[in-house]
């Protein structure tokens, strides 16, 4: 197996704060690779030493082959990068952020003209081409950015949290689009705070935590890791809750958790089920929604971080899962 | 979306960018700078309006006061006032550089294969385009009002370039500025904290001789005086090789001091 990214040790800090406190990372090539973590957590900085933004005070890493720090130019000629904190020119409009990117990459006039054409209509953005990006709403610039990302038809493509403040329709636009390019060979590094995000998209997943991966495997090992179910109950009436809540605590022998209504609680013998059905029916609690399901990786960041992926930043979509 | 990346050529990637890359980088840079106009009239009018209304209130309105007539007053203004103009628009490298940072266009720009100098190079080169706008609007304006080139072409073409290099230079503490401070209207009050005192206590508006004594000595030491004397000599008339070596000396001693803070600051920042 060929590696796109690889990264041994990386250690980067800013002043007394620690970002990266040795990071190892091997990401297989056409592979989508998720960094999953909270704000802080040592995302970004990741990705802004892999893409040569940024040289680590420790440790080692290559991109396509090629080592971040001594051949950075050769290293930029073979990533695209979009997130958070790269970004297209609001004072240009949609074709001249793509001429512009086209022209640095050494591509004539007319290749530039026509290969920034394609992307804006790949993109949806045709419209608005003639249009200054400061008149775009949220999902048109970021799919802008990530038009600009791809220029210059990138193998290794860095995505910085390209969701965060997307509206769902947008979101699930921008999903597809990555799915195209993982299709077509390409490598991408993920990096969210959405759980929903990196089980949706990602092969594998790293979870990060105060600088450090603290777990990684496939979304399916990670779920397995934390092992058994959660049982899931939603109440008719509202009013019900704490007697579900007492129900589902004494049969699973757990604590159960409230969100949006609903009973959630970790279960390992499925017998449990029926046991809560009964208890709820003699108690006459009209339930709504009940399910068992495999732990969400809210859940299993819970479990290996003891706290929500989440809660940093409560103002943004709602719960995964 | 089959367009969206296809494969990617399979020639080795280079070490690193030529020279004659890095020269081209810059003037795609440059252009972005310049093409940024057209979506932001305001910009232009900063250029331009502003100069102007300067040249006409202050022949109009203080010319008689100050040197008995408009006429004669803008003989001796105008060269200042370029002069100002200038100090000026080299806030507009900082401005252009902080929300270059702030917006994160600097990081895009860095992560694609282009001379490392080349985002900061072809912002000053679009910033000096734009210095050299201003000098032609105010000499033109100048002209249709009176005022007239003593030292010919090769006067023009001197004060062109000095202007030119102290601008160069003096866009570094502009760049500095830029890299430190948190948002991009922060540049803008620097400047005019820094340059409405810097220029307004030389001898750009008023002769030195009508000013109190102990402010005197400082007009005398402040480098807006020096240039300003240096551009009198060559548009105007009077001593050349003094004043033209002094500004030299002083946008060698500020490239100096500021462009290696400049570099220093944004590399830490980046």
């Amino acid at each position: 197996m060929t590696y796109a990214i690889r990264a041994e040790g990386l250690v980067r800090r800013f002043g007394a704060t620690t970002a990266l406190a040795g990071v190892d990372l091997a990401v297989p090539t056409g592979t989508v690779f998720g960094l999953l973590g909270p704000n802080g957590a040592g995302k970004t900085t990741a990705v802004r030493v892999l893409a040569t933004l940024l040289t680590a005070d420790a440790g080692h890493a290559t991109v396509g082959g090629y080592d971040v720090r001594r051949e950075g130019h050769r290293v930029r000629q073979l990533i695209g990068l979009t997130g958070q904190y790269a970004s297209v020119d609001e004072n240009l409009t949609g074709t001249e952020n793509l001429l512009l990117i086209g022209r640095l990459l050494g591509l004539s006039r007319a290749d530039a003209r026509a290969r920034a054409g394609e992307l804006l209509a790949d993109f949806q953005l045709t419209d608005a081409a003639a249009r200054a990006a400061k008149t775009y709403s949220g999902g048109m610039r970021r799919r802008l950015d990530l038009a600009a990302s791809l220029v210059g038809r990138p193998q290794v493509l860095f995505l910085d949290e390209p969701t965060t403040g997307l509206d769902p329709r947008s979101r699930n636009e921008l999903w597809d689009i990555v799915r195209t390019l993982v299709a077509d060979g390409v490598t991408v590094l993920l990096t969210t705070q959405y759980l929903e995000e990196a089980d949706q998209l990602a092969g594998e997943i790293a979870v990060v935590d105060h600088g450090r991966v603290i777990a990684q495997g496939t979304p399916e090992e990670l779920k397995a890791k934390v092992g058994g179910q959660v049982l899931a109950v939603r109440p008719a009436d509202p009013a019900d809750l704490p007697t579900v809540l007492a129900v589902a605590g004494e049969v699973a022998r757990a604590t159960p958790e409230v969100a949006n209504q609903t009973v959630t609680v970790g279960v390992s013998d499925p017998e449990v089920l029926p046991a809560v059905v009964r208890r709820l029916d003699d108690a006459g609690v009209r339930v709504a929604e009940l399910a068992l399901r495999g732990s969400s990786l809210d859940e299993v960041f819970l479990s290996l971080t003891g706290h929500r992926a989440e809660e940093d930043t409560p103002t943004l979509e709602g719960s995964p899962a | 979306m089959s367009t969206l990346t296809a494969t990617a050529s399979p020639v080795a990637p280079a070490r690193r960018p030529g020279p004659l890359a890095g020269v081209r980088h810059t003037l795609t840079l440059a252009w972005r700078s310049l093409v940024q106009i057209k979506h932001n009239p305001m910009e232009l009018l900063d250029l331009s309006v502003q100069p102007v209304m300067f040249v006409l209130l202050f022949t109009y309105v203080f010319g008689t006061a100050i040197s008995g007539s408009p006429g004669t007053y803008l003989k001796f203004a105008l060269p200042g006032i370029i002069v100002q103009t200038a100090l000026f628009a080299t806030m507009t490298t900082g401005f252009g550089l902080n929300q270059d940072l702030t917006k994160g266009v600097f990081d895009r720009l860095r992560a694609l294969p282009v001379a490392r100098w080349a985002p900061l190079a072809g912002r000053i080169v679009a910033d000096t385009v734009k210095q050299a706008w201003s000098l032609a609007l105010l000499l033109g304006v100048g002209m249709i009002l009176g005022f007239r080139l003593g030292n010919g072409a090769a006067g023009l073409l001197g004060a062109l370039v000095l202007l030119l290099v102290f601008s160069l230079a003096a866009s570094w503490i502009s760049v500095l500025v830029g890299v430190l401070v948190s948002e991009p209207d922060k540049v803008q009050i620097f400047g005019f904290t820094v340059i409405f005192p810097l220029t307004f206590t030389s001898n750009v508006f008023v002769p030195t001789d009508q000013m109190p004594t102990w402010l005197q000595h400082w007009v005398e030491v402040n480098p807006v005086t020096i240039l300003a004397d240096a551009l009198r000599g060559l548009l105007v008339g009077g001593p050349v090789a003094g004043p033209v070596g002094q500004s030299l000396l002083w946008a060698a001693g500020i490239l100096l001091v500021f462009a290696p803070l400049s570099v220093r600051a944004l590399s830490r920042r980046v």
